[in-house]
């Protein structure tokens, strides 16, 4: 009974840990990486047939085989019509395995080109740029003051085409968002472009796919597909320039962030805040983590953010703030009230 | 006999010698700034009486590290240090590959010219950049006018290759107010 439970429990674990949720090639949500996931139970199951029959012809070969206890070692025999049975058998099994191969081929080939046509027109355009280690998004406008900037939590329409123009500041990243579609690499000084589209609303997990530095592991990003018109309500949110603050403390917390490092590498909008070294934070508050998915975006986590990025990234771009307790605190209030 | 012991001396020794082996260390944890170095970096050569010029802080940590001085390198360009000196060739501001510093060459003097700023254009950086930072880039500094060691100054960039690198600048005596005068070699 209790070793049953325990199974039980073991069970549910496995499995929770067999689904990664937003994260995953095997739970599409867009039509590219419908046909990513075809092709991958497609290549499944004839691998799964070809080990079954290795399998079975194994099993039968050792079960046929004749022990032989004798000494000296029997003679070969000469048997030509076994030698030709043996003969027709590799034959067939080669050509089995030249075909499946060639047809994996083609449906690859198929499979790719039907992840890079593009459907439709209208699309959304984002610029995503890699940097060690976090995305820099924006989606641009011919007007500077309709472009929305914004980093790693990315937001779409549902149903809509987005074309994805890609660069990177530093080294080769990879934008790798499972659920969505296929990798595709950032490379500096080469811009590129790709497209998506999302099916089903819902927030999905990426992740950076080539090793670009010590924080590699915690580059991810997430991106919230939405109705047409959650989108456009976003996005007039995000083009207003910061929140004035209201709380003294918020207040004070204006001051010390223009006052000390932080504007040498942060953009607020309707400040005097503008370098773009660093996320833009205009409206931090409104995104779930910070430090590219590393943490929630809570007071406790912004703080010690602030104060030693280095303990939770080693290596990270943004330098330690020995700020005061009172400054820090009233910073943390500040960019809290960033909505 | 003694040649039985030989593969064991020379199995000891090469332990030994790959025990000697050591990789740099990254400073990614920064120590507090200390306290208050910068007001005791002499500025000026002009000196009442004798010779009572103290020599300034020259203990800089970051410049035997070629990580700390490559992310000096990256913060020139991301501080827009590069905006007057260009990439050492100087333009609006004076150049920093030639061996002529105005406000001395030792890593003391560079780091204050960075923090205090200095007349003519200089901005001040204090308390817009952390401590650390400007010592890094008072090392690349250095690096650049081939006063770094060989083994730390950088000798790639990011940027497109528009002079030799740091790496190669040839070793120089630097001329300045609280540099010493030197002899063209």
């Amino acid at each position: 009974m209790n070793s049953a439970r325990h199974l039980a429990a073991y069970l549910a674990v496995q499995a929770k840990v067999l689904d990664p949720g937003p994260h995953s090639v095997l739970h599409s949500a867009a039509p590219q990486a419908g046909h990513i996931e075809w092709l991958y139970w497609f290549t499944f199951w004839i691998l799964f047939a070809v080990f079954v029959l290795m399998i079975v012809a194994f099993t039968r070969a050792s079960a046929k085989a004749r022990v032989v206890a004798s000494h000296p070692l029997p003679v070969i025999e000469k048997d030509e019509a076994g030698d030709r049975r043996a003969g027709w058998a590799v034959g067939t099994a080669i050509g089995i395995t030249v075909i499946a191969l060639f047809v994996i081929l083609v449906v690859s080939v198929i499979t790719g080109k039907r992840v890079e046509g593009l459907t439709s027109k209208n699309p959304v355009t984002i610029q995503i740029t890699g940097h060690q280690w976090w995305w820099e998004v924006t989606y641009p406008n011919s007007q500077a003051d309709q472009t929305v900037t914004t980093a790693n939590e990315i937001h779409v329409p549902v149903g809509t085409p987005v074309v994805v123009l890609t660069n990177s500041k530093d080294v080769i990243h990879s934008f790798w968002a499972p659920s969505i579609t296929g990798k595709r690499d950032l490379l500096p000084g080469y811009s590129s472009a790709f497209w998506f589209e999302i099916d089903k609303a819902g927030i999905y997990h990426g992740q950076c796919a080539e090793f670009c530095g010590l924080q590699h592991a915690h580059m991810g990003f997430s991106i919230t597909a939405e109705s047409v018109n959650e989108f456009e309500a976003w996005q007039q949110q995000q083009l207003k320039p910061a929140a004035e603050p209201s709380s003294s403390d918020a207040i004070r917390g204006r001051e010390v962030f223009l006052t000390h490092t932080c504007l040498m590498c942060h953009t607020i909008r309707g400040t005097d805040a503008g370098s773009h070294l660093g996320p833009d934070l205009t409206h931090v508050a409104s995104r779930k983590m910070i430090a590219a998915e590393t943490l929630p975006n809570t007071a406790g986590a912004l703080a010690g953010w602030v104060v030693d990025p280095q303990r939770i990234k080693p290596g990270t771009q943004m330098s330690p703030n020995p700020l005061a307790p009172d400054d820090l605190q009233a910073v943390v209030a500040y960019l809290q009230s960033l909505h | 006999m003694k040649h039985r012991s030989l593969p064991l001396v020379f199995l000891l020794g090469g332990i030994a010698v790959l025990g000697s082996c050591s990789r740099e260390n990254r400073i990614l944890r920064q120590p507090p700034p200390a306290n208050d170095t910068l007001n005791t970096i002499q500025i000026s050569g002009l000196n009442p009486g004798a010779n009572l010029i103290p020599t300034p802080p020259n203990s800089n940590m970051y410049q035997e590290s070629a990580y700390a001085v490559s992310e000096g390198q990256k913060l020139y360009e991301e501080y827009n240090c590069v905006g007057c000196h260009a990439h050492g060739g100087g333009g609006i501001g004076p150049p920093l590959m030639d061996r002529n510093w105005i406000y001395g060459s030792e890593p003391g003097n560079v780091f204050a010219t960075i923090m205090q700023g200095r007349p003519n254009g200089m901005p001040s950086f204090r308390n817009r950049i952390p401590e650390y930072q400007a010592w890094e880039i008072a090392a690349y500094v250095r690096s650049m006018a081939g006063l770094l060691p060989k083994g730390v100054s950088p000798n790639r960039t990011d940027q497109m290759n528009i002079k030799p690198a740091e790496s190669s600048t040839p070793e120089q005596v630097p001329t300045g107010i609280t540099g010493v005068p030197g002899q063209p070699k």
